[in-house]
């Protein structure tokens, strides 16, 4: 057993302890940070197996990008330190024996699987610029479909991101800047009416008649 | 370059992949079971990146499909993220027992 062995089982432990923290911790907030520790170690494990572009990817966008929308709509929509109800401990039992059920059945398959063992594995190596060609590539093996198509649900997810979160206006009322505030609610309110409510109503009516 | 086999490390994913079912079977928050989903999608892309470096070592088919993933999976969390907070004006609440009804 050497170093980098005791370091996948490190890395490893790190990742489910977190995970787990994530999951049972009773504060939201608190496990939203266990989710990002555990992104991180999930991070550090595609580092171990030496896919250096697909760790960075995974801080930029996971760590970089989904915590910090997940940090930001808790506390858009509710105290960060109210705690969670818990759930019926009956529940939570059976939820248990479910969820160990699953994995002793995976495990199973698993461990009786006999992958082909990896004797003499030719070294894995990930260079960048290798996926780089290959993404646009378009020929046979080429992935350049994909990332075309991927490239159109981003935009879809932007626009309709976009569609959702916006408060309907009614046609014909103007809009008011929001001055009064309720509680935490205010803040909801101002994150998708700052464009609309730092322009004047008649600007507002405007391009609502541009539109239609 | 390591003696860790295969098996192992399908085993770590595995078992993140049950404790994100363990979360989404508990929790009653939206966001929480946002948060449970994103460790099954993380434990599906070890999978991938795992099976290639072990059995496909010579292709970079499953480093292509946990990039893809990543990217789903960040368009899910956005749209679903805008979903809630609709949702939250909508009924004060993000709990799922709450929205019991389509619309508003």
């Amino acid at each position: 057993m050497n170093a980098s062995d005791i370091l996948f089982y490190l890395i490893s432990a790190f990742v489910l302890g977190t995970a787990v923290l994530a999951v049972t911790a009773n504060k939201i907030f608190r496990s939203a940070i266990w989710l990002l520790f555990s992104l991180v170690g999930v991070a550090a494990l595609y580092f171990w197996m030496q896919v250096e572009f697909v760790a960075a990817v995974q801080i930029i966008v996971y760590v970089g990008g989904v915590v910090v929308l997940i940090i930001f709509s808790i506390f858009l929509t509710q105290q960060s330190g109210s705690k969670m109800p818990k759930p019926p401990l009956k529940r939570t039992l059976f939820f248990i024996l479910a969820v160990l059920l699953g994995f002793a059945f995976s495990y199973k398959i698993i461990a009786e699987y006999g992958f082909a063992s990896a004797g003499p594995v030719k070294p894995f190596v990930v260079p960048v610029s290798a996926i780089g060609e290959q993404m646009l590539d378009t020929k046979q093996h080429g992935f350049v479909l994909p990332f075309e198509v991927v490239s159109m649900l981003l935009l879809a997810a932007m626009i309709g991101c976009i569609v959702i979160a916006m408060r309907s206006v009614p046609k014909g009322k103007t809009i008011q800047k929001h001055t009064a505030t309720v509680g935490g609610f205010g803040t909801s309110n101002n994150l998708t009416d700052v464009p609309a409510a730092s322009t004047t109503p008649d600007e507002v009516s405007i391009m609502e008649e541009k539109a239609t | 370059m390591s003696s860790i086999p295969l098996t192992h490390i399908l085993f770590v994913s595995t078992a993140l992949f049950f404790i994100g079912v363990y979360g989404l079977f508990t929790r009653r928050n939206l966001i929480t079971m946002l948060m449970a989903i994103e460790l099954m999608l993380n434990s599906v892309n070890i999978n991938f990146v795992a099976f290639n470096k072990y059995l496909y070592p010579h292709t970079l088919n499953g480093v292509f499909f946990s990039l893809f993933i990543i990217t789903v999976a960040a368009a899910e969390a956005a749209v679903a993220i805008a979903i809630i907070i609709n949702l939250y004006r909508n009924h004060r609440s993000i709990d799922v027992e709450d929205a019991q009804e389509m619309k508003y």
